[in-house]
Formats: C-alpha cells, structure tokens, sequence
C-alpha cells in the first residue's frame, strides 16, 4: 500500500505548535474533519478512541515517530494524515525520544489486513535515514506530500 | 557463542500490529543477545518496533526468529511464549522472562 493511498493530502499539517499527545492527537483528527474525511458528530468520538489506544502502550514507534490510531466504524475506507512538528511532541516511545512525525490512522474494523499494510508501508519507508530526515524537516504540507510520493516511488529504498 | 533459531506462527486475527510489535521489541530488548526475526529470508531487528512493523505480518505468516548471544536460548524461549500467548500482556510472565 502506498502513501497516496492512504494519506489525505488536504490534512497534512507541518510546524504544529502543540506539544502533548493529547492536543496533537485533537489537531490531527480535526485536520481530518476539515478535509472531509471524517464526519464532524464522529471527531470526539475518534479522538477518544485513539486517546484510548495510547494507553495500552504508546505509539511511538522510535526514530521520532508515531502512529496514534484506532479502528473505528464512522469510516468506509482507511483514512490518515501526517503532522510535524519541530520542537517535537512528547509521546512516552519506547526509546523516550520526542515525537517529529506522527502518521494518525483511521480503519475500518473489518478491514485489519489494510491497517497492516499502512503500518508497514510507513515503517519500512521510515527506515531509510535520509526520507526520515527529510519528511521531519518538511516546512510545508507540500514539502511532505512530494516526498511521500518520491517514496511511493521508490526513491528512497 | 550460541546461535538459537526458531519457527513461529502469527495466529492473531489482526496480524502483528502495533501492539504485538510493541511487546515483541520491548520484550526482545531485555536479553543482551542479538536477535532477528525474518519473513521470507529478509531478517530485521526484533528489539525495534519499527523494523518488526515493516514484516507486515498477517494472520497465518510464519516468521523465523534467531538468536546470537548468551542468553540466545532464553530469549528465544519468551519470544515464541509470547507469540504462542497470542501477545498476553501479561507483566508477570514478561518479568519471568526476563529474570
């Protein structure tokens, strides 16, 4: 599965100026709201949801990465957006490195097989230092939606 | 030194997510020997998260685990417990492990 299948371009954010799990968390389902990928009575319900999902262990999956998400019946197809932040987000990882890069991830509960994908689509494409490098010092949603595609195209691995 | 390899299947019905790959990697990173875990003779890091995310492994993927190191028999031992537990959180079996 490839980025563009599954990020929203629209909902991309980069210099997000909030600093804990919660609010960043909040901001990213609301970019998904205002572009149209979620509906408005179902955004606190996601973010709850999600919220919920950090609990039984954080997202953070090292290297200054994360991917809150949840499944959640509000969705026909997976949805997802990229934030980053500069200054970082504290996300209690694994290897107690703040957070750059989030991936926040909406499913479908039926459909784990594409959760799966997504999942390991950003984490291989991530693995490459110099796409990781990049993508954390994108200083506009366009900077990050063409590197996403140069890695779609395997520029990168 | 000793090299230990094992065989396990995931039997989870949502694969090896971010919650299993959580505990695989946080569990692997208690043992001092080198371990690697592979699909199909790519093998990666089985202590980070994010190399053991890019298996993407589905319900039914056998997946090789091998283990280099003194505590290479130990560690591969709470490993496959801990796929065959179908990823128990359970903390005192964690700690057993470890110990």
């Amino acid at each position: 599965m490839k980025f563009v299948d599954f990020v929203s371009r629209d909902a991309i954010r980069t210099s997000i100026d909030v600093h804990d799990k919660e609010q960043v968390i909040r901001s990213m389902a609301t970019a998904l709201l205002e572009s149209g990928k979620i509906a408005e009575d179902e955004h606190e319900s996601i973010v709850e949801a999600i919220l919920k999902r950090e609990e039984l262990g954080s997202t953070g999956i090292g290297r200054g990465v994360a991917v809150p998400h949840t499944k959640h019946p509000s969705v026909g197809e997976l949805v997802g957006t990229v934030a980053v932040s500069e200054e970082g987000v504290d996300f209690d990882s694994l290897d107690g490195e703040k957070v750059h890069l989030l991936f926040l991830l909406v499913s479908p509960p039926d459909r784990p097989g594409d959760h799966l994908r997504a999942l390991e689509n950003i984490s291989r494409q991530l693995r490459d230092e110099t796409f990781c490098r990049f993508l954390k010092q994108s200083k506009t949603p366009d900077d990050v939606w063409q590197l996403l595609e140069e890695a779609d195209n395997n520029q990168f691995v | 030194m000793t090299v230990v390899e094992r065989t396990v299947v995931i039997t989870n019905p949502q694969g090896l997510h971010a919650r299993p790959a959580e505990l695989f990697a946080r569990l692997a990173s208690q043992f001092e020997s080198e371990i690697r875990v592979s699909r199909d003779h790519q093998p990666v890091d089985a202590k980070s998260i994010l190399h053991v995310l890019t298996l993407g492994a589905a319900q039914g993927t056998e997946l090789t685990l091998s283990a280099e190191g003194v505590d290479a028999q130990d560690a591969l031992e709470a490993l496959v417990r801990l796929v065959d537990s179908d990823f128990a959180t359970d903390e005192t079996m964690r700690q057993e492990s470890s110990g």
